[in-house]
């Protein structure tokens, strides 16, 4: 299926949540609203859309400008090989959102690293921990508020003389 | 007290494996829970190699963070230069010039290699197979002899650049790359004589770690884990870059996506390469430049010594690895525009605007600063998809920058592989895996 | 030795079947040449440690060829790559269970000084865990600097004060 239909596809099956983002790379960018999240990529990743892939789950920070943060979801058809990514914004407020983990198994993973650095919270995530960063950290290092030399030692440092 | 301590039953042993423990490179730890010797139930702990990459780079400019990616999959630092430049081309919507593309191309091949190389000698190593591993390492010596003398280093070589490469090939380059070439070739023989019908080495393979086709999908598996399982994607086929939709080569496919499909995938794919870089060295068009590879000038100290009383005119004599700094030369490799390259280096050592043209590529808050919005792009890596998703707010910092590492999809699979099998089977698929720390934990 | 030369005095020394030399100079000779190392790799550097110690560059040569992953049974840590804070106290806690007498080379940029990674994440050198003996610089380092800091560790090895077991300590 073309993107053109499944955003046409989109539109009509869920009117009010879902607006399309012109792009001048010619990428398929989609924005949609946070509470219709789970259905939306439930319903692209099943026939006719069959954007069987996930291939990627991040997050940006808009905290000083827009005051949100921004998941972007990127995903992938091998039966007709487009790419689509898709958007929806965080309030700063209530920092969660519905967790993919039903839908696609390496989420468990990709969410738990935006849990780690952002600190949004997955709702549904079966083990929220931090992934790459360890117990007893604090703060989100890929927050823009967070200075990048502010090192919090796991053990006592030597003092070198 | 860990997920596994807490679903763990009384009669069954937990046991520690890594991060310090010699199959798990130094970087990975996982956490067993054993009936006997059969895993029951594990838990994989990542991140002893977060090195802050995405943060870093929001702090340098886009020229500046090159060498980061370097040091991301460093078995394959070409493919990483590659992808980040690519995608950066893409957001400034330029394209490199043709010889250059083929350069890329081979340069990017030679990478793959050296990253199957690689990824097999450790997973043969740690099953014993120590002949094999010597073997591997020769070839990609041969092959790092040949980066090297190109690009100036063995393995973090920033050679890449955005708007093309940083510098032509190596006027003598065909006699080690035919080198390396047949070292390859012989080495892969030999191995395959080795290992193919090896009972011990089929034995520990064949049937372990099993991946079907929807299981790799839902994982977000791609590159040769992907099509060991039976799969066909490649982004070099399904989204083509460079010039490899004018290249001949096939995409080997495995039956039943155990090790052994992914160790078979991986020999396959090395002669794949092979292939792609014979044609690319034939296709490769010649240097337009009249002078050709080697171009004859006056050593650099006299160029400023002359340029000290009156405009230098002549050609300065520069390392021949490094003739991307040439005039003559640039036009073969690299964009035109003072805006996405650094000045050639005679002008900058010579002549006033030479010098301010460099010094405004490079001061901040000036350089390379492409057109707000997000854009994202991927290659094939050594490991599979490698993405970045770039997020520019119109300054010459990235505002995000996010890399889609392969094999973080991969590893994270690991539990749900290794899960029923012997502790034994944990190393070949932990092997297969390919797991590079700089990659997966960023 | 008094007016003997002492060319002519090992020679008949020798003829007895023994030889008079200094036991920290022995000591310090036989531990040189029988490195055992733990490699502790992290990152890209251990590509490089790989090339080192395979048949191309091969530091057996130096005596530093046989790999433990014991750290109880080594004597030569060798840290390669990035440490990071998590990383941290396994790096620790490995180079708390050598034996004595152990010596560390902290092999890569990362490793020496925290290197181009000055973040949140990375401890800046691992000096700031462990005593380090040699350092190598490099991003990552040549095979060739590899074999130049073993070298290195021997001739320190050779000439430093040795100690060992029936020593009378004050």
């Amino acid at each position: 299926m073309e993107n053109k239909k499944v955003i046409e596809a989109l539109k009509k099956t869920f009117p009010e949540k879902v607006t399309e983002i012109p792009d001048r790379l010619g990428d398929t960018i989609v924005r949609i609203e946070k509470d219709a999240l789970l259905n939306i990529m439930e319903f692209l990743k099943n026939r006719p859309c069959e954007f069987t892939m996930l291939l990627d789950l991040t997050c940006v920070d808009y905290l000083s400008s827009k005051g949100c943060f921004e998941m972007v979801y990127h995903l992938f058809s091998i039966s007709s090989n487009n790419r689509i990514r898709i958007k929806t914004e965080v309030r700063k407020n209530e920092l969660d959102i519905d967790s993919l983990s039903d839908l696609w198994k390496n989420t468990n993973w990709l969410e738990r690293e935006v849990f780690d650095m952002f600190g949004i919270n997955f709702k549904g995530h079966p083990d929220m921990r931090r992934l790459f960063m360890y117990e007893g950290f604090e703060g989100y290092p890929l927050r823009k508020d967070y200075p990048l030399r502010k090192r919090q030692p796991k053990i006592p440092l030597r003092r070198l003389t | 007290m860990t997920r596994i301590q807490k679903e763990a039953s009384k009669e069954s042993l937990l046991i520690n494996m890594g991060p310090s423990h010699p199959a798990m490179h130094g970087t990975i730890r996982i956490m067993l829970e054993l009936d006997g010797e059969v895993v029951r139930n594990s838990e994989v702990e990542v991140g002893y190699l977060h090195r802050g990459f995405e943060k870093t780079c929001e702090h340098k400019t886009y020229f500046n963070l090159l060498p980061y990616t370097d040091r991301l999959n460093y078995v394959s630092p070409l493919i990483n230069n590659l992808g980040y430049v690519m995608t950066m081309e893409k957001m400034l919507e330029i394209e490199a010039p043709e010889r250059a593309q083929y350069i890329r191309v081979i340069m990017s091949e030679f990478s793959r290699v050296s990253d199957h190389l690689t990824a097999l000698a450790a997973m043969t190593m740690e099953c014993g197979a120590f002949t094999v591993f010597l073997y591997y390492i020769q070839a990609r010596e041969e092959i790092w002899n040949f980066i090297e003398q190109t690009t100036g280093a063995r393995m973090t070589t920033s050679y890449i650049r955005i708007g093309g490469v940083r510098a032509d090939l190596h006027p003598d380059f065909k006699g080690l790359m035919d080198k390396a070439m047949k070292v390859t070739r012989r080495v892969l023989k030999d191995v395959k004589g080795l290992l193919d019908k090896n009972k011990i080495w089929i034995d520990r393979t064949r049937d372990i770690a099993v991946v079907n086709p929807e299981m790799a999908v839902n994982y977000g598996f791609t590159g040769p884990c992907l099509r060991a399982s039976g799969v066909s994607y490649d982004v070099r086929k399904a989204h083509p870059y460079l010039v490899y939709d004018q290249l001949e080569f096939e995409v080997p496919l495995g039956d039943k996506g155990d090790n052994f499909d992914r160790y078979m995938v991986r020999m396959k794919e090395m002669e794949q390469s092979l292939r792609i870089i014979e044609q690319a060295v034939e296709k490769m068009p010649d240097s337009a430049s009249r002078a050709g590879l080697m171009v004859k000038g006056i050593e650099p100290d006299e160029a400023i010594k002359a340029s000290r009383s009156k405009k230098a005119e002549e050609r300065v004599n520069l390392s021949p690895n490094l003739q991307g700094s040439e005039k003559d030369v640039r036009p073969d490799i690299l964009v035109k525009g003072k805006k996405y390259t650094v000045p050639p280096k005679e002008d900058t050592y010579t002549n006033i605007e030479g010098l301010i043209n460099h010094f405004k590529f490079f001061m901040s808050g000036h350089g390379i600063r492409p057109p707000k919005g997000d854009v994202y792009f991927s290659v094939e890596g050594g490991n599979g998809e490698l993405g970045f998703y770039i997020v520019s707010d119109g300054t010459d910092n990235p505002y995000r920058l996010h890399l889609r590492a392969p094999c973080l999809h991969i590893v994270s699979a690991l539990e749900e592989m290794i899960k029923g099998h012997y502790i034994a089977d944990i190393i070949p698929t932990f092997g297969s895996t390919n797991m590079i720390g700089g990659e997966l934990d960023r | 030795m008094g007016k003997i030369k002492p060319r002519a005095y090992y020679r008949e020394t020798l003829n007895g079947g023994f030889i008079a030399t200094k036991i920290n100079y022995m000591l310090g000779w036989g531990r040189k040449y029988s490195l055992f190392h733990y490699p502790f790799i992290t990152a890209c550097c251990g590509m490089e440690y790989m090339s080192a110690a395979c048949a191309h560059w091969d530091f057996d040569r130096f005596g530093a060829g046989m790999t433990t992953f014991s750290p109880r049974q080594a004597d030569m840590l060798f840290v390669v790559g990035t440490i990071s804070q998590k990383e941290a106290p396994v790096l620790k806690t490995v180079y708390d269970q050598m034996c004595e007498p152990n010596w560390v080379i902290a092999c890569g940029a990362c490793a020496v000084s925290g290197g181009i990674y000055d973040n949140y994440a990375v401890v800046q050198g691992i000096d700031k865990i462990i005593p380090v003996d040699v350092y190598i610089p490099g991003c990552p380092p040549r095979p060739e600097t590899i074999l130049n800091a073993i070298e290195k560790l021997q001739e320190k090895i050779q000439h430093q004060k040795q100690d060992w077991q029936w020593k009378i300590k004050k």
